[in-house]
């Protein structure tokens, strides 16, 4: 296989991109104690978190950038991923918990006897991790298979994904839904067997994480290169022409719909040990919506717009909601209204957009010459 | 290639900005402040009653401050906005332990923001104070409850109520911890008194034999209680009955209107009510609740010198020093503004017992049992890490204040209460 140089170029960024990431374990592991090079544990897991971020922005742009599909359950795929990871996590506790008994605190208190069976399997870490993939994937699969195959699309599909989102959240806000209802699960112990709270897996966690995006960034652009991509873009671009030239649209946007539910539970059960909990309100409509912003903000159908938007946007919000907490709505708020207005494309196409501009001033200049 | 050069640069322009942004350390504390963290949120749904106690933490810096600090310090507040998202709060809690070495955080509403910095506090050594009533079934060696446990507030409520000589409860709340832990201690409580347990209304669900839930449980934010309100009148047809209530924030309207609307009245069956005191009144309408009671372990009403001068120093306050976030109109003082009050002079008493910040020595302090003269009456620190503090039984007013019925003095704080009756 021979490598043209635009995917020469774009394989140099992605090195570099990762190298640089890569710098923030290493000068937490050998880096200073103080001074400007430090890095702390709590910067390694805010950045762990930021790319996990990063990948649910990246999972969503495959479906609204690329394939056209603003869909609003990204956060819920996210959160089942995350909660399949939470089992596990609470199995792992043992008898650490408050109530020293080996069922998670929150069934000691709800009175179970015995672990409920649908929890069994999640000792077994390879088999959370499979859930983490294949759950969120099976729930696209039917509810995509359904929503596509009754040519459901534009802003119904988006209506209905956050209609199915609010479902959920409410089903697993129950405190007899066996998920530990709005208290969700927190108070993580061990991963693998490593203390979660130790430098070491806290890096690890980042490792996995910047693997994680790296994988989603090489799916999407082997996706782009390839026909399938093609077809892809087409359907965005106009789904009544690709249907008469006799494709099945139903089958390819399926497809692109549980590559990408399984894309954001990967992303949900990484965030779940970084961050150390989850609860119900991961899957609120709003979380949701705020993945659609950081896409709008990096720039919607470009490769590293939703990495960018997602960093940025959740940087902004984690440095402003301790620096000014008073205002920090009102700065966000004013960020994005300005994206709208002077940056359609987002941040990504700013450049293209300085670059006509000025070519146009260059091309007044000559004609008044 | 000049395309790709630029943005690779503009890229690493971008990291390299993020980056020494995000590790640049708070300026090393200065020698004469001590920092202390304000963690909660001001900004989303809980934002409505936590901006209150922000304001009142400020205040009470203030205070301490202009009386020389402590220790000689003076306190420097380093607020967060947890933003009513819990995951936030966990990295609020982080970034204040971490990056500002706050040497005592005051925060957290929810049960579900303190069980997602619990974590965080004890990985650091730290020392939050929670001054919001819980449900106990906790009790972490890096927090400090001065909030209400169920024995000191819906326990009281009840003792009450059986000495008036109700004999039918009816439990209602909204479908999270605090309340199904509150109905279930209070399902046992009743059945240890006597109370039969057809004469408990709401529910009762078994897992096995054992009662597991009990009570009727509507999700947040829930608005139709016409079905409700017509079961809690079949159940009220005696006479003897009274409701115990332990519904969240804003969906206690509609509920209270429905109860109106059914044409029951405080005197055919008493509310009790948990989660409404007075800043929760700056809001909601106050008509339907007139006569119906409450419990906490301060009202506004406390006619005492001591809340007296609390009450006008915090006025004061507003007036002439608050900085101009905090809303200065119709300001009221209720029990979890003053649970935060008394939460930093516990603070203080214990740091300048210890001759230390240190958490450990300082925590140790506290264990060894603090008094402090607050403004709801003394609260003194437990081993447990609860406080023992008067209870106060109320009856809700038009004006959106209570008159205070009973008092019941130095009530121990137990957090372990589920399964002892």
């Amino acid at each position: 296989m021979k490598f043209s140089t635009e995917m020469k170029k774009e394989m140099g960024i992605l090195c570099l991109v990762t190298g640089l990431l890569m710098l923030i374990p290493l000068f937490n592991a050998v880096g200073p104690e103080s001074g400007p090079l430090s890095v702390s544990a709590f910067q390694v897991s805010l950045w762990g978190k930021y790319l996990t971020y990063a990948v649910l922005a990246m999972s969503l742009n495959l479906l609204w950038g690329y394939t056209g599909l603003l869909c609003l359950c990204q956060s819920l795929f996210f959160a089942l991923g995350g909660y399949a990871m939470g089992m596990y996590l609470m199995l792992m506790i043992g008898e650490r918990g408050a109530y020293k008994s080996v069922l998670p605190d929150f069934m000691v208190f709800l009175g179970y006897q015995k672990l409920p069976l649908h929890w069994e399997p999640f000792y077994n870490f390879a088999f959370t991790v499979g859930a983490v993939l294949w759950v969120p994937g099976l729930l696209a699969f039917v509810f995509g298979f359904l929503a596509f195959r009754s040519r459901i699309k534009g802003v119904y599909f988006s209506i209905l994904t956050q209609a199915l989102t609010y479902a959920a959240c409410l089903m697993f806000f129950r405190n007899d839904f066996t998920f530990g209802g709005n208290n969700g699960f927190t108070d993580f112990k061990d991963i693998l067997g490593c203390n979660i709270n130790s430098d070491a897996t806290i890096r690890g966690l980042f490792i996995a994480t910047t693997a994680l995006m790296v994988c989603t960034y090489l799916i999407t652009s082997g996706l782009l290169a390839s026909k399938l991509g093609k077809v892809q873009q087409a359907i965005r671009d106009s789904e009544n022409r690709v249907l008469f030239s006799g494709y099945s649209t139903t089958s390819f946007k399926l497809m692109i719909f549980v590559l990408s539910a399984m894309i954001a539970g990967a992303a949900g059960a990484l965030y779940v040990p970084q961050v150390g909990g989850i609860n119900p309100s991961a899957m609120e409509a709003a979380k949701s919506l705020e993945v659609v912003v950081w896409v709008a903000v990096g720039g919607r159908g470009t490769k590293w717009g939703p990495v960018i938007g997602a960093i940025l946007v959740n940087f902004i919000k984690s440095y402003t909601t301790h620096a000014f907490p008073d205002y920090w709505l009102i700065i966000m708020g004013g960020m994005f209204v300005c994206v709208v207005l002077f940056m359609p494309d987002g941040i990504v196409g700013v450049y293209k957009q300085a670059k006509s501009y000025f070519a146009r001033q260059r091309s007044l200049e000559t004609t008044a010459a | 290639m000049e395309n790709s050069f630029k943005k690779i640069l503009s890229l690493v322009a971008v990291a390299a900005f993020a980056l020494s942004a995000s590790t640049v350390r708070a300026d090393d504390c200065a020698d004469d402040t001590v920092k202390v963290g304000i963690l909660h949120s001001l900004s989303g749904t809980m934002a409505i009653s936590e901006t209150s106690l922000r304001d009142v933490l400020l205040f009470t810096f203030d205070e301490i401050n202009a009386s020389g600090g402590v220790l000689g310090k003076m306190i420097e507040p380093v607020e967060a906005d947890g933003a009513s998202d819990w995951p936030t709060f966990a990295e609020k809690a982080e970034e204040l332990l971490a990056k500002d070495e706050a040497s005592a955080v005051f925060g957290c509403w929810t049960s579900v923001s303190r069980k997602f910095v619990l974590p965080v506090f004890e990985k650091y050594k730290g020392l939050l104070f929670y001054p919001v009533q819980y449900e106990g079934e906790e009790e972490s060696p890096n927090i400090f409850y001065t909030a209400e446990a169920v024995g000191q507030q819906a326990i009281p409520a009840v003792d009450y109520l059986l000495e008036e000589g109700y004999t039918k409860f009816y439990l209602i709340g909204t479908d999270y911890v605090y309340p199904q832990t509150t109905n279930i201690v209070l399902f046992e409580y009743l059945l240890s008194k006597g109370i039969p347990v057809e004469n408990i209304g709401g529910g009762i669900r078994y897992e096995g034999d054992v009662a597991v839930s009990a009570g009727n449980y509507t999700p947040f934010g829930h608005t139709d209680f016409q079905q409700i309100v017509a079961e809690i009148k079949d159940f009220a047809a005696s006479g003897d009955a009274c409701v115990v209530n332990t519904i969240n924030g804003d969906a206690n309207v509609p509920f209270f209107k429905e109860i109106a609307a059914s044409g029951l009245t405080s005197d055919d069956c008493p509310i009790v009510s948990f989660s409404l005191s007075e800043d929760e009144f700056r809001g909601l309408p106050t008509k339907d609740l007139v006569g119906h009671l409450g419990c906490w372990t301060y009202f506004m009403s406390i006619d005492t010198p001591a809340n007296d001068s609390f009450k006008a120093n915090f006025q004061d306050w507003l007036a002439n020093d608050a900085p101009a976030a905090v809303a200065k109109e119709g300001r009221v003082t209720c029990s979890p503004m003053v649970l935060s009050y008394n939460g930093v002079y516990l603070w203080k008493a214990a740091v300048e017992k210890a001759g230390t910040f240190d958490t450990d020595a300082v925590i140790a302090a506290l264990e060894s049992g603090i008094s402090f003269d607050g403004p709801g009456g003394t609260v003194t620190t437990q081993k447990n890490h609860h406080l023992t503090k008067s209870v106060y039984i109320g009856e809700t007013l038009e004006d959106g204040q209570f008159e205070i019925l009973e008092v019941m003095p130095d009530v121990y704080g137990e957090p372990w209460l589920k399964g002892t009756f």
